[in-house]
């Protein structure tokens, strides 16, 4: 039996991962998948407590982040050929026309 | 006492003409114009008249209520008009002399601009001072002293585009409100002792309390004074009233010759119940009166403004009535107002009726000669000057003397100095009343030596045409007069003494309201006859000196201004007073406004303090923008390193201890 703190550790160092990739990275699709890997960070977390204290309702809830992620991943996609096909690159910091 | 008198139609038929006049006059020809203003104080006139006529079935003091005005917890102030023989003889001076000078000022003011809105203003200063003394309160009385300083800086102001005569408005306002502060802090005093600003109720109460003497009785009286001062023009506050003669003449002789000026006077004797309990007060106010009888004289001795002296001469006049007020001889000063009241309006009338003449002249040294081309002025004016110098048995022979005599009787110990201090005071005033006599009247004309002059404030002829020669008045100007002369010869004849076989009605006649002046003893009576005659004697060397210095030997003046010259110049100049409160009061006031409030506060601290939030402001402003940078990671960035920080406290606690 894996003690639960493993995963919780492991469920950190991921987010961490995932977080500083975000901050770090310029590339969009990077950017993308540093999301999804916080998000699966996340998922972990609930998985374990919903195992530790036999109760279903946080693997329920990772079903809806795995939903949310794909529905996300979806539009992101898309948007990003979008970017892409007007603006012929994917560093974030050249498509900052938002800005005032 | 059944039917209403309707006391309030007095006051509310003025207000009338002016609301009229004022409003619609402007479109209005001058003859509707002067109708409606006429009607205005006729009115009143004949309903004072009549009033007066049924006197003997009256049960005086009649009280009229009009209705309530404040009422605030326990203190009441209503609408309220009383009637008694004081406040008789007030209305029959103001509406009588008023009407007179609303007819004379019809033809002085003939040619004038803004002939509806002199006429207008008249009637409001009428509206208000018939408030002023039919006022059954301290307060109401408040609304007529205040409202009678806005008529006159009104009509002071009247040639407005004249920075002199806007300036001299301007002064007479502001140093009328350091008298009205003082009135006003009297009335707080009233209030907070009293509860009340009825006449009758604070007057009452002080009779219940024989043990109230002195104390804070002292300190509304003083209070009160200092509004009086500044109202009749005394020491300190007299400055304003010589400068209000840029206002057109008939304005100076009805407000700051017969009436208004007289209310500090009414006052007095109004509030003698407060004055009785405290001698030290009476004897301030005798002080004041005498000391600025002697004052103002002196100064009227070398003016050469016609009008000018007639101003020194009232404020000097008014001194004589607070002397007679300190000397508790209330009805003496209310006997020589009413007589100041006629010969002072007649000086000034037909002191108008000479610059009319003149064309706007009132330098008297290019007067002289008058008397053969103006004969129905230079008599009238006789009559005034016979009146305000003390020859019997014109009007102000018996009012001076009364008040002389009374102050020479007076327990107060400075008796004798202030009857002293009086009587000098009547020998500058026959001196200097036959001065203007002598040089407006008599010797060879000096128009023609004259550069040619500016027409002072008062009356401007029409400006394109040259001036007229010489002419009588019309006879709407000259109407008046003569009333006024009769009057000044025959008006003192109420109030012959005792010694000089006569009743001494006027005094009986205000005992209910004022108590009566002590009778001449049979060996008061002697002394009066004395005092009488010493009086007249001065008034004759005044006259004598006149005579010799201005119509007998012409060149002494001269002489005698270049021996004494220092003082000659001190009395021209006024005693430097107005100097005086320049560099003391008004000076250092605009320094400190100008430096320390606008300068320091206003501009250090107000409009600093805002600028200095604005710049702060801007200043975090233009830290805190930095992390608004608009790269999104940066804001990332910030999130993630505010839930760290949000984590790390929950963990570590930091004694916040989370309850659900």
């Amino acid at each position: 039996m894996v003690p639960n703190a493993y995963y919780l550790v492991l469920s950190a160092i991921l987010f961490s991962i995932g977080m500083a990739a975000f901050l770090v990275k310029r590339n969009i699709i990077t950017i993308f998948m540093s999301i999804e890997l916080m998000l699966n960070a996340v998922n972990l977390t609930f998985v374990a407590f919903a195992h530790q204290w036999h109760q279903v309702s946080g693997q329920i809830f990772v079903f809806f982040v795995m939903v949310v992620a794909a529905a996300e991943a979806a539009v992101g996609l898309a948007i990003i050929i979008a970017l892409f096909r007007t603006r012929a690159t994917l560093n974030v910091d050249q498509v900052d026309l938002m800005k005032l | 006492m059944t039917s209403s008198l309707y006391l309030w139609l007095i006051p509310l038929v003025p207000f009338a003409g002016f609301l009229v006049n004022g409003l619609l006059g402007r479109r209005f020809p001058k003859a509707l114009v002067t109708t409606v203003a006429w009607v205005a104080t006729l009115i009143p006139f004949l309903q004072v008249l009549n009033i007066a006529l049924h006197l003997n079935s009256l049960a005086l003091p009649y009280r009229e209520d009009i209705g309530t005005w404040i009422t605030a917890g326990n203190f009441h102030a209503d609408f309220a008009f009383a009637l008694d023989q004081l406040t008789l003889i007030m209305l029959l001076v103001v509406t009588g002399v008023g009407f007179l000078i609303h007819l004379y000022s019809a033809g002085y003011m003939a040619h004038e601009d803004g002939y509806w809105r002199f006429f207008a203003y008249m009637n409001l200063f009428m509206f208000f001072m018939l408030t002023l003394v039919l006022a059954e309160n301290f307060l109401l009385m408040f609304v007529g002293w205040e409202g009678v300083g806005l008529a006159s800086y009104l009509l002071i102001g009247y040639y407005f585009t004249k920075d002199s005569a806007a300036n001299a408005g301007r002064k007479a306002f502001v140093v009328n409100r350091i008298g009205d502060f003082g009135f006003l802090i009297a009335m707080f005093l009233l209030i907070a002792h009293f509860g009340t600003l009825s006449f009758s109720g604070i007057f009452s109460q002080i009779g219940q309390h024989s043990e109230w003497q002195g104390g804070f009785l002292t300190a509304i009286a003083l209070f009160l004074v200092l509004g009086a001062t500044g109202k009749s023009a005394q020491i300190p506050l007299y400055v304003w009233l010589p400068d209000a003669m840029e206002g057109p003449t008939p304005v100076s002789a009805l407000i700051h010759a017969a009436t208004m000026v007289t209310a500090g006077v009414y006052m007095v004797a109004r509030a003698h119940a407060i004055f009785d309990r405290s001698p030290f007060a009476l004897t301030t106010v005798a002080i004041i009166g005498a000391a600025t009888a002697l004052f103002a004289a002196t100064i009227g001795l070398v003016q050469t403004d016609i009008k000018r002296v007639l101003a020194y001469s009232t404020v000097s006049q008014l001194g004589y009535m607070f002397l007679a007020c300190g000397v508790a001889a209330y009805s003496s000063g209310i006997f020589h107002l009413l007589t100041h009241a006629f010969f002072k309006a007649l000086l000034f009338l037909a002191a108008g009726s000479v610059i009319h003449a003149l064309s706007g002249e009132q330098d008297m040294r290019v007067m002289g000669g008058l008397w053969k081309k103006i004969p129905i002025t230079f008599w009238t004016m006789t009559a005034a000057v016979l009146a305000i110098s003390g020859i019997p048995p014109f009007a102000g022979f018996f009012s001076k003397d009364e008040i002389l005599y009374q102050a020479f009787v007076s327990p107060n110990g400075a008796g004798k100095i202030l009857w002293f201090v009086g009587l000098l005071t009547a020998g500058l005033t026959s001196f200097y009343m036959f001065r203007l006599w002598y040089l407006t009247f008599f010797g060879e004309s000096r128009a023609e030596h004259a550069a040619p002059h500016t027409p002072e404030p008062g009356h401007q002829p029409e400006k394109e045409e040259k001036p007229h020669p010489v002419h009588e008045s019309p006879w709407i100007m000259l109407g008046p007069l003569v009333v006024l002369a009769i009057l000044s010869l025959i008006g003192g004849w109420v109030g012959v003494p005792a010694a000089l076989g006569g009743h001494a009605e006027i005094s009986h006649f205000l005992a209910p309201v004022l108590q009566a002046a002590p009778e001449a003893a049979e060996g008061g009576k002697s002394v009066e006859l004395l005092l009488a005659i010493v009086s007249v004697a001065v008034a004759v060397i005044g006259w004598f000196i006149a005579h010799l210095m201005y119509f007998a030997k012409p060149e002494l003046p001269k002489q005698l201004a270049a021996k004494v010259h220092g003082l000659y110049s001190l009395l021209l100049n006024k005693y430097w007073i107005d100097e005086l409160y320049g560099a003391v009061i008004v000076t250092p006031v605009l320094l400190i406004s100008r430096y320390v409030l606008k300068g320091l506060f206003d501009t250090g601290i107000v409009t600093g303090g805002s600028l200095a939030l604005g710049y702060t402001t801007q200043g975090i402003g233009s830290l805190v923008q930095r992390v608004q940078s608009g790269n999104i990671r940066s804001y990332a960035g910030w999130l993630a390193i505010g839930a760290a920080a949000l984590l790390l406290l929950t963990y570590f606690g930091f004694g916040v201890r989370w309850s659900f």
